[in-house]
């Protein structure tokens, strides 16, 4: 790549940092500079975070028919899957499965919800009264 | 004790923090391509049944904290690592060597850097910063991917170095020992082992989808995903591919520049043209690199979702299979020393 053709599409990155990019200078030699973005990578996260934010939206559907419990909506939220929250938790995955049942999160003990409260950064009681 | 440590910005995470580390140690010389390039930065693969983040899961890189051990290996440099069971232990460590004035490379996740984009924050666990001090309760952090220093409060600071998941930091803190100066000859060995180590992992490691054959496998894959996924599914497996090959400095394009600057930076220390010209081939590569991601671009933006625009985004990558593999083949047969 040429140093002129360093791409600079403002992206999230915006305020906060730059790319270094390794680039060719006039005299065909290597140097660095510094890129705000490229459109490319640009469309590439805002389609994850689409996706991130459907999923979400379904899970807070699904909470709210009564489907699953609102800890499959806060794993969605938090960017975890079961595996994860498993490391973070130290449930078992097989366990956690069984507490996106909303009966059995119903039936939960404080000590539980704690968990998983401190995990997703919330409270307690914001954890059991989410109605989606 | 004073914080000294001097803030390098660099294209990968894990180049820039050990550079930074040796040069802070004296070694004046080392530059993040000759970091990359002596550390064999470069790999490739592809590994098949695995999903990350619900989508193809590819690495560009040698494992990470390779790059730092084998140049330090190349160089005569002993590295201390350290991971704790204990977080309290892992605390008081770090704080003891910003008492001894000793900056260290730490393993982070980055779902919890409060100084990242928002859009950045995923849970990903191979980030590497550079910590050398603590004013006011605040850690003083000098992170590559960052342009300036910045800080961290300690439950933060707790939180990345104990993020869970995949590729576990588990408080993880390096730093190299018994740093001396080197001779020009042992610059020239570590340039040549590192070199004819990524030739021959990117040319003869076994199997189909590691090295420049794993290229052609994720080109393969490609071919199949719109009958097998449907499209919508798909186009968000190449979005994937995208944001793994040029997310901030790792991967695809962004590697190949290095590199290219790499053998550039190399011929200073072993005058040969051919290291020149292999130079311009890796240069080559990446803009084919950066081509087949503007290609993918189109396809998950949703403008073409055709199967032969999958086709086409295969063949791009095949065609970088074939150009790399000429580049690689001509590096081993290079004699340097």
């Amino acid at each position: 790549m040429k140093k002129e053709d360093v791409p600079q599409d403002p992206s999230a990155l915006l305020g906060v940092t730059r790319d270094v990019c390794y680039v060719k200078d006039k005299d065909g030699k290597y140097t660095t500079d510094l890129s705000i973005g490229w459109d490319v990578k640009k469309q590439a996260l805002d389609n994850a975070w689409d996706d991130i934010k459907e999923r979400v939206a379904e899970a807070a559907l699904k909470v709210k028919k009564g489907e699953i419990s609102p800890i499959y909506y806060f794993m969605e939220l938090k960017l975890m899957d079961v595996g994860l929250l498993s490391s973070y938790t130290g449930f078992w995955k097989m366990t956690i499965r069984r507490h996106f049942r909303p009966a059995v999160f119903k039936a939960l003990s404080d000590e539980k919800l704690a968990v998983y409260a401190r995990v997703f950064e919330i409270t307690s009681e914001e954890l059991k009264h989410f109605k989606g | 004790m004073e914080p000294n440590y001097k803030h390098l910005q660099a294209a990968h995470c894990e180049n820039g923090v050990a550079t930074g580390l040796l040069r802070h140690h004296g070694m004046e010389f080392m530059t993040e391509p000759l970091m990359f390039g002596m550390g064999s930065g470069i790999f490739y693969i592809h590994i098949p049944f695995m999903l990350v983040n619900g989508g193809p899961a590819i690495s560009y890189r040698s494992m990470p904290g390779l790059i730092f051990s084998r140049t330090c290996k190349a160089l005569g440099v002993k590295v201390n690592r350290k991971k704790f069971g204990s977080e309290q232990e892992a605390v008081d460590y770090l704080n003891k060597q910003i008492q001894l004035g000793n900056p260290v490379g730490c393993q982070v996740g980055v779902y919890n850097l409060p100084y990242f984009p928002a859009e950045y924050r995923f849970h990903f666990n191979a980030h590497n910063i550079v910590v050398f001090g603590k004013e006011n309760g605040l850690y003083l952090v000098s992170d590559p991917v960052m342009e300036t220093v910045t800080t961290l409060t300690e439950e933060d600071m707790r939180k990345v170095r104990f993020a869970k998941g995949p590729l576990e930091p588990k408080g993880q803190v390096y730093y190299p020992e018994n740093v001396k100066q080197v001779s020009k000859e042992q610059i020239r060995m570590a340039i040549a082992k590192g070199i004819k180590k990524t030739a021959f992992e990117m040319l003869y490691i076994p199997g189909p989808i590691a090295g420049v054959s794993g290229i052609n496998y994720t080109a393969r894959q490609i071919r199949k995903w719109r009958d097998k996924l449907g499209p919508r599914k798909a186009a968000l497996y190449v979005g994937q591919i995208v944001r793994m090959q040029e997310e901030i400095g790792t991967g695809g394009g962004g590697f190949r520049f290095l590199y290219a600057a790499f053998l550039e930076q190399a011929n200073g220390y072993i005058a040969n043209d051919e290291l020149l010209r292999i130079s311009d081939e890796f240069t080559k590569a990446g803009d084919m690199w950066r081509a087949s991601a503007i290609n993918m671009g189109r396809i998950f933006k949703g403008r073409l979702n055709e199967q032969k625009d999958f086709e086409e985004s295969a063949n791009m990558l095949d065609e970088i299979a074939a150009v790399e593999k000429q580049a690689y083949k001509d590096l081993r047969k290079l004699k340097l020393l």
